[in-house]
């Protein structure tokens, strides 16, 4: 193997080798420190993430392309169909909200008798998942939204189905979102038919997120869906999370064994909403003791 | 090497492994993809150390970080580490027939991957083995297309000047 000549001139070692990795060791341990302990240094991640966003940009491009040239191509036979499911889509979509418009009325009506505040529909603004992979550790996407946007941590992400995950960092012109399915995302759900309150864990598999702490004699079976509680302040209440597929009841434990599907497809979506919560849901003003 | 004409070529293989780094794969295929980064890492830091040594590793594995969005310093420490075992055995590595070499190679992204998990299990964060085991397997793998890659590109840089 043929060395460098300059490098190969003097192959004494390399000056002060070990002070600098010694160094740049401490600096390392210091940074991950004030990372993961005390979130200090959000400054900086934005400001190197800003950097690295040109990156992203050209990763994503050529999917972009390709998405673009397919569009270009279709067919005029393709898109006519296209244009016919999508004219029975949009008439199907407008009947469900003829009457969606009603019951959100009869909705106001029957809070007013209840004397709660009114719910105010949530602000939503579509975004693209870029085509870039995010943390290996852990389910993340990487959204073409950022700060600059308004989009900012904690803010919850929905797709046509159901829930998608919430942003973890909002950055300056990208952000990154947890998914529901990651291991460490835990989501305040109830089951719509019953009311029955309960948490669903991601767990690392795209497909089910588990109900650790749902008692033996709670009244869930399979096929209900969860929805959002809003209990946690992150979720606005009433969107679908999940639909529970297996209620295993062991006597002698005292939690049954629920695990559940999730309604979105996490690991197909290529555009997502995000939501800009306005007002807390009536449902949160506590009872006076 | 003193001059800058030199360093454009390997600044564009760092950013290349960068990007395969963060381009999407099927799910799959996820836990199976090689450390392009520290492979490429380990080559300059074998070939031109003076250049290409613990600081380099340091800067590039803080901007992993941040485009991952794992913990700051977490890929820099593992990448600052592997490479300054490197430089210590580069002349070493450089006489090593390929399966010699392969085998450290895969020493080292062991290395790498355990400092890794290290520090996931200092942070608490749980992330399943084959993450861990599927990198440094496709890594080894491809270790002899990659040098034979980055061989190219020096030894053009070298003929030009």
């Amino acid at each position: 193997m043929v060395a460098s000549r300059a490098d190969n001139s003097n192959p004494a070692r390399i000056p002060a080798l070990g002070v600098r990795l010694v160094a740049l060791l401490i600096l390392s341990i210091i940074l991950m420190v004030l990372d993961h302990r005390q979130n200090h240094l959000d400054t900086v991640r934005k400001a190197i993430g800003a950097a690295v966003y040109p990156l992203q940009v050209i990763v994503d491009a050529p999917f972009r392309l390709w998405a673009w040239v397919q569009e270009g191509t279709t067919s005029r036979n393709e898109l006519q169909l296209e244009l016919g499911r999508l004219k029975a889509e949009r008439l199907l979509t407008n009947a469900r909200l003829q009457r969606m418009t009603a019951l959100e009325a009869e909705n106001a009506r029957l809070r007013d008798l209840l004397d709660a505040r009114t719910q105010v529909r949530d602000e939503a603004r579509v975004a693209e998942i870029m085509a870039v992979d995010a943390n290996p550790y852990r389910h993340s996407i990487v959204l073409d939204i950022g700060q600059g946007e308004g989009a900012y941590d904690g803010q919850a992400i929905v797709d046509a189905a159901g829930v998608i995950g919430q942003i973890i960092e909002a950055g300056v012109a990208t952000s990154q979102a947890m998914l529901i399915s990651d291991p460490s995302h835990s989501l305040p759900v109830e089951v719509n038919r019953s009311g029955l309150r309960t948490i669903a864990n991601g767990t690392g598999d795209f497909g089910r997120l588990d109900l650790p702490f749902i008692t033996n004699n709670a009244d869930i079976r399979p096929g209900d869906l969860l929805v959002t509680s809003g209990l946690g302040g992150t979720f606005p209440a009433g969107y679908p999370v999940a639909i529970v597929e297996t209620v295993v009841r062991i006597p002698q434990e005292p939690f049954a064994d629920v695990t559940a599907r999730p309604a979105a497809l996490l690991d197909q979506v290529r555009e997502v909403m995000l939501i800009w919560k306005e007002e807390q849901p009536g449902e949160q003003e506590l009872p006076d003791e | 090497m003193s001059s800058g004409s030199g360093r454009l070529p390997v600044i564009v293989t760092i950013i290349l492994a960068i990007m395969l780094t963060v381009m999407p794969l099927p799910g799959w295929a996820e836990p199976f993809r090689p450390d392009w980064v520290a492979l490429t890492l380990i080559y300059w830091a074998m070939m031109l150390p003076r250049t290409w040594s613990v600081g380099t590793a340091w800067i590039i594995g803080i901007v992993i970080d941040v485009a991952q969005g794992t913990i700051l310093g977490q890929h820099a420490l593992a990448l600052c580490f592997i490479v300054f075992v490197t430089v210590r055995f580069h002349l070493l590595m450089r006489v090593f027939p390929m399966q010699q070499l392969t085998a450290t190679v895969f020493a080292i992204l062991t290395l790498y991957q355990f400092i890794l998990f290290w520090i996931n299990g200092v942070a608490g964060i749980e992330v399943a083995l084959v993450n861990y085991w599927g990198p440094v397997i496709t890594g080894t793998l491809f270790w002899p297309v990659v040098m034979t890659l980055l061989s190219g590109v020096r030894m053009r840089v070298q003929h030009s000047r």
